[in-house]
């Protein structure tokens, strides 16, 4: 875990830095020639190295600071995005937003989690670790969206909810227990897609929806790597041990049913492009939409209830 | 490393087997003192100096629970399988072993219908003994079995946790038993059938998170460390130790979020009185 974490990106960075410097030179056309032959070998690089990913790698991917985040998804998917703040209780959270805007047209209510960029944006943003108004003002945000029967789509990314005294004190535990009950009695579509880190109790407290996908290296577990490794190795540094041992990443999560579909990410992950990332994103969304709303919004719980109510594995 | 240093093997956790451990004397885990284990059994396993409750087994609770201490038993046939193939130190199913050897079949939670005071009732309770009481795919399905059963009889619900909340060796599958549980209670609300939630030291993590927390009543023993984030983890992020009675029972009813604190000895017929209250209609 020591030296630069996404070391194993080298190789792409290198081709990346040479097409780099080329294309800054005068254009002739041997040197056109060249980069066309590197742009090709990037791909193909960065195909390879991001097709056989760890899931300790997986988590660095899904941490990476150029990936895009809600607000992104939110600019690239939709129109007339109009955010709203607080919980009517105590405070506005910064970690998670919340608002309404359209999809292909259509009104609808967006809720995630939030991470910042640079060091005054991620202070702002608590490292996207919401405290407890960030659940409530959430689920504000999705009983409105259920009186105006609007869908609802929320995105995961989250290393976890806040562990500090003031969360506690109001509340932490309990606000996501709330959400957890609320989200599953909600009579509107609610569709989730996991497009960073999916860490634990804060990120299933906006995640109990009819739809739930995941993007490619995104992970999604009941602890992070860091913290699993400490309780059960006793040293943080066994994190990709315990990454690899909680099964982690999107392929084990549908294998073990609990997401419905792997949304594949642009070569070199969503943060290389995440326009396009956000273009491959957008027609499972619409599918799934378009499949929900067939259901009358009363009938939906007693389908999210069958979804979540499979979810285990024991023994008779 | 240097050739005289010791390299220190880190200890294996092992988990207290009994609420209070054998011999004749205990040492209370909250005054330190020194006490009679007869006096301590004799007194509902509550501290006679300062009145610490200790740990029950879900069993001596559905004793102390139950009319006469009759009871019926169900979901006891599911065990718990390894679906991650889980290996730290240990393997995951070597782990479960040695817990069914030494705790029971049960797994971390016990669902059991009687009545209660009169009252029908069904009353999970979990088993602190078990892993830590920790909250896999058997806690989740028998958690949602019981809420089932109590939707099913139109009877009250009561969950006694005892927990440091979700186990990591089932992974996400853990994760998801919180939702799972969480949705069957909003049918019991729905029903509108009382659920009351019993929070016991210690109650942490996932457990706090779901079921814990969404009592109509959330009913404490006194002391009981109740809090979503462990302290150790609260004190690593803020780099400051923690104040006295930090997440204890009492610190949870000054902030609003347990109802009422209940000595063991009186925790029946509270919960009595609640439930003819809450059923009269």
């Amino acid at each position: 875990m020591n030296g630069d974490p996404m070391q194993f990106e080298e190789p792409i960075v290198r081709l990346r830095r040479q097409i780099e410097e080329l294309s800054a030179m005068e254009a002739e056309p041997a040197r056109q020639a060249e980069i066309a032959e590197l742009q090709q070998k990037l791909t193909k690089v960065s195909s390879e190295i991001y097709g056989n990913l760890t899931p300790w790698q997986k988590t660095l991917v899904a941490r990476h600071p150029q990936r895009p985040y809600t607000l992104d998804f939110i600019a690239l998917l939709f129109e007339e995005w109009s955010e709203i703040h607080g919980d009517r209780k105590f405070a506005d959270d910064p970690a998670v937003v919340t608002g309404f805007a359209r999809f292909r047209g259509q009104p609808c209510c967006v809720v995630g989690h939030q991470k910042g960029r640079n060091t005054k944006e991620k202070i702002f943003r608590n490292f996207g670790q919401p405290r407890p108004e960030g659940f409530r003002k959430a689920l504000r945000a999705m009983k409105m969206a259920e009186k105006f029967h609007l869908p609802i789509f929320s995105f995961i990314d989250t290393q976890g909810a806040y562990p500090g005294v003031g969360a506690e004190e109001r509340g932490q535990a309990e606000a996501i227990a709330v959400n957890l009950r609320e989200m599953a009695a909600l009579q509107t579509p609610l569709i989730v897609t996991v497009i960073g880190e999916g860490g634990s109790g804060g990120a299933l407290a906006l995640g109990v929806g009819d739809r739930v996908f995941m993007l490619e290296h995104a992970v999604y577990s009941v602890i992070s790597p860091e913290g699993c490794a400490a309780i059960l190795w006793k040293s943080a540094a066994n994190a990709p041990d315990a990454a690899a041992a909680m099964k982690i990443t999107a392929a084990d999560l549908k294998k073990h049913g609990i997401i419905d579909e792997i949304v594949p990410e642009p070569a070199g992950g969503a943060h290389a492009d995440p326009p396009h990332a956000a273009e491959i994103l957008a027609p499972y969304l619409e599918k799934a939409l378009k499949e929900l709303q067939k259901t009358k919004g009363s009938l939906l719980p007693e389908e999210r209830y069958k979804k979540f109510r499979k979810m285990g594995y024991f023994e008779k | 490393m240097a050739w005289f240093r010791k390299e220190k093997k880190p200890k294996e956790a092992v988990e207290k087997s009994t609420a209070i451990p054998e011999g004749l004397w205990v040492k209370c885990d909250d005054c330190k003192e020194i006490v009679y284990r007869k006096e301590v059994e004799q007194n509902l396993s509550v501290c006679p100096k300062c009145s610490y409750h200790f740990r029950l087994s879900a069993r001596e609770r559905f004793s102390m629970l139950f009319d006469d201490a009759q009871y019926k038993e169900f979901a006891t046939n599911i065990k718990s399988g390894d679906p991650l193939e889980f290996k730290d130190t240990k393997r995951y199913r070597d782990r479960l072993k040695v817990y069914e050897a030494r705790v029971g079949k049960g797994d971390a939670v016990l669902c059991a219908e009687g009545k209660l005071e009169g009252v029908n009732v069904v009353i999970s309770a979990m088993e602190y003994a078990f892993m830590g009481g920790s909250m896999g795919s058997v806690v989740g399905e028998k958690l949602t079995l019981a809420a089932e059963r109590a939707l099913d009889k139109g009877e009250p619900l009561i969950i006694v946790s005892c927990s440091g909340g979700a186990r990591m060796q089932e992974g996400i599958l853990s994760l998801m038993q919180m939702a799972k549980i969480s949705a069957a209670l909003a049918r019991l609300a729905e029903a509108r059938l009382p659920y009351i939630s019993v929070l016991t030291d210690p109650t942490t993590g996932g457990v706090t998170a779901s079921y814990a927390m969404l009592g109509d009543l959330n009913i404490a023993e006194p002391k009981a460390l109740i809090g979503f984030a462990g302290p150790r983890v609260i004190e690593q992020t803020i780099r400051q130790t923690l104040p006295e009675g930090f997440q204890r029972a009492e610190f949870l009813v000054e902030h609003g979020m347990v109802d009422l604190i209940t000595h063991r000895a009186e925790m029946k017929a509270t919960l009595g009185r609640f439930l003819r209250c809450f059923l009269a209609k």
